[in-house]
């Protein structure tokens, strides 16, 4: 069965579980060679790539705060939608559309956590992750359907749908939703019983982390030890084998690994507003749609996994910070590293590959 | 509205247009030797950065476009090298070269003009009317009083259907893109088509970037691909890997990028972020509409092992 826009077959990534020595492996070979081709590129854009070190160092990892102030925090929406790319991927889905499913999930919460209904925290809050969740779904309903009903692929009809997400987050921002003193493009903050609680007193984690731990808890648990979790890896490996064994239908499973994907996604955006910006704003999300794949990627698909990457590229963005304020380079250096890091994968993975299949 | 109204809508058409016609007539040729290169949108980026620093350093425009369509060459080429030369899988590889590209010419960029973007002065492509086409009346000036990447696109496309389908290189490239097992058994170096086709890809989507800063914008900005290159994918899809139908469907997606002028003149206020997302709207929506009628290369998406 020929896919009409990418003929794309299911994502020919490397599944490893966390942990394992093969994982640990090539994570660590991926990192080292992105960090000597990344220290190659700034010497020879004539940055003092020391000083690009160092400030990426004390600007992540310096000190317990900067850890779990920046670092974490960044890393909450990395790995919310590196779980939601795993996932898809795990089932052949092409879902690249993370950043669109995002903003979604973070205008309807945005636009529940405004009214709030004068409903309690403890029942606002969930309503709140609730609407975030459906919005990421409902956004990545159109490519599922596109793509069951219709048979194009998902590769483009999700990024596609990326851009409409972000320009609609950008008219509602300067629209319907913008502030009342209508000034600048951003929401009003959301209610206080809209917001996510703290996870540790005195710093700005908040709960979305262990929001995250405990959906990669599930999500491992219902990809290795459910029925519906046998079939996904069965589509993801091959779609046309599984369906033609008669008993998965492939269509379901494609449909509800998609929108879930989506849903988690666009929880991201969700957990986002309501615990760290209280607000919707344009460019809220610095491509972590994007930056999802490379986490899922080096993480191997695997749940677990995307929770150490996602942490990693957490400390990279907030290094990439420190680098800008500290030793003046661009922050947009990030993508060419994120780059650098699926590229190594990719290639490390080919390498071991040809390794093993040579002794055949 | 009047028509004064409907020539400039016309000209912002093909002025949007000939971008996605170029990269998509690139696209079509790699894709029908059955590579996807979803790092279009990198090849075009990093060709609007080249044109444009190209154009500064040689104060001209032309050699500035020649700059463009080496940096989408050398973008492609890192894409051959992992998708086709290593056998890596080609959307995660082509999704990785389109995050690259877009960083790197945003840090390119901002290294040599400063984070707040100075507004840059390039020689720009001046449009060139073409003596007596361009007096057609209604789309005469439209489309023969343009920018000389407009011209090259409309010899481009009978061009590059003539060696798709009337030559014997162009036979091997589509046998490697219908049946790489075939070809290779025929005699023909599959990977060495594909690279071929990849980096004629690179070069026209480096001419399209270029067109972008050159051409239309006249300045660089970070991101100004806009994902011109996912939709120049999509028009490959709708113009059925057809070159010449390619041409006209790319020129129809600038039209419907244009809109906007032509919707403010009918004095309809639509607020611009929306006005933003009509392209990929319409985008989604023809391939909705049309996809069910094309079929792609066989092969498309494959990596091959020769061995």
């Amino acid at each position: 069965m020929t896919d009409p826009i990418a003929g794309a077959p299911p994502p020919d990534v490397p599944r490893r579980r966390l942990g394992s020595t093969d994982s640990l492996l090539i994570g660590g070979a991926a990192v080292a060679l992105t960090a000597a081709v990344g220290t190659a590129l700034l010497w020879l854009g004539g940055y003092d790539s020391l000083a690009a070190g160092r400030a990426m160092l004390s600007g992540s990892l310096g000190g317990w705060d900067v850890f779990v102030s920046i670092t974490l925090v960044r890393a909450v929406p990395l790995i919310l939608t590196g779980l939601a790319v795993a996932l898809a991927f795990r089932a052949g889905v092409w879902n690249i559309g993370a950043e669109g499913q995002l903003y979604a999930g973070a205008i309807a919460a945005v636009w529940v956590g405004l009214g709030g209904g004068g409903l309690p925290a403890p029942l606002l809050v969930p309503c709140v992750l609730v609407a975030a969740a459906a919005g990421g779904a409902a956004w990545a309903l159109v490519p599922t359907l596109m793509r069951v009903r219709l048979g194009v692929g998902e590769v483009i009809t999700t990024i596609l749908m990326n851009f409409v997400g972000i320009h609609l987050a950008a008219y509602m921002v300067h629209g319907p939703l913008q502030e009342s003193r209508g000034v600048f493009p951003q929401t009003d903050q959301i209610v206080a019983a809209a917001r996510l609680p703290r996870l540790l007193p005195g710093t700005r984690l908040h709960i979305g982390f262990a929001i995250g731990i405990a959906l990669v808890i599930v999500l491992a648990f219902v990809v290795r030890r459910t029925r519906f979790g046998f079939h996904l890896r069965a589509v993801g490996a091959s779609p046309a084998a599984a369906a033609v064994s008669g008993r998965i239908d492939t269509s379901r499973v494609i449909v509800v690994s998609f929108l879930a994907s989506g849903a988690i996604a666009g929880l991201a955006g969700g957990v986002e507003i309501s615990g760290l910006t209280f607000a919707l704003y344009e460019n809220l999300s610095p491509g972590w749609g994007y930056t999802a794949i490379a986490v899922a990627l080096l993480a191997g698909l695997s749940p677990g996994g995307v929770v150490v990457t996602g942490v990693f590229f957490g400390a990279l963005q907030a290094g990439a910070g420190a680098m800008q304020r500290d030793a003046g380079i661009p922050a947009a250096w990030v993508g060419v590293v994120e780059a650098l890091v699926i590229l190594a994968v990719l290639a490390l993975d080919r390498t071991r590959r040809v390794r093993r299949e040579g002794g055949r | 509205m009047n028509e004064a109204d409907i020539a400039l809508f016309l000209d912002a058409a093909v002025r949007l247009g000939v971008p996605l016609s170029l990269a998509a007539l690139g696209e079509t040729v790699s894709e029908r030797s059955g590579v996807i290169n979803i790092g279009l949108e990198g090849s075009i980026i990093a060709g609007a950065l080249g044109g444009a620093l190209g154009a500064l350093a040689f104060e001209s425009a032309g050699l500035g476009v020649v700059a463009g369509a080496g940096a989408g060459l050398v973008v492609a080429l890192v894409f051959a090298v992992f998708a086709i030369g290593m056998g890596a899988d080609q959307i995660i590889t082509g999704t990785a070269v389109t995050l690259g590209g877009l960083g790197l010419t945003g840090a390119i960029y901002q290294a040599r003009f400063g984070a707040t973007g100075t507004e840059l002065s390039l020689p720009t492509l001046a449009a060139a009317p073409v003596p007596v086409l361009s007096n057609v009346p209604w789309v005469g000036s439209a489309l023969f009083d343009q920018a000389p990447t407009a011209y090259f696109a409309y010899v481009l496309a009978p061009l590059v259907w003539l060696y798709l389908f009337r030559t014997a290189w162009g036979l091997e490239l589509r046998a490697v893109g219908e049946s790489p097992r075939a070809a290779q058994a025929a005699g023909v170096g599959v990977l060495r088509v594909r690279f071929f086709a990849t980096l004629f890809g690179g070069v026209m989507a480096g001419i399209a970037g270029a067109h972008l800063s050159l051409a239309h914008a006249g300045t660089f900005s970070e991101g100004m691909s806009a994902g011109k290159g996912f939709i120049a994918i999509a028009v490959v899809v709708l113009g059925r890997w057809n070159p010449i139908l390619v041409l006209a469907a790319g020129l129809l997606f600038g039209a419907a990028s244009a809109l906007q002028f032509f919707l403010q003149a009918l004095g309809l206020d639509l607020p611009y972020q929306l006005f933003l997302a009509l392209p990929y709207v319409l985008t989604l929506a023809a391939l909705a509409g049309w996809v069910g009628r094309a079929r792609a290369p066989a092969a498309l998406a494959l990596p091959w092992d020769p061995e």
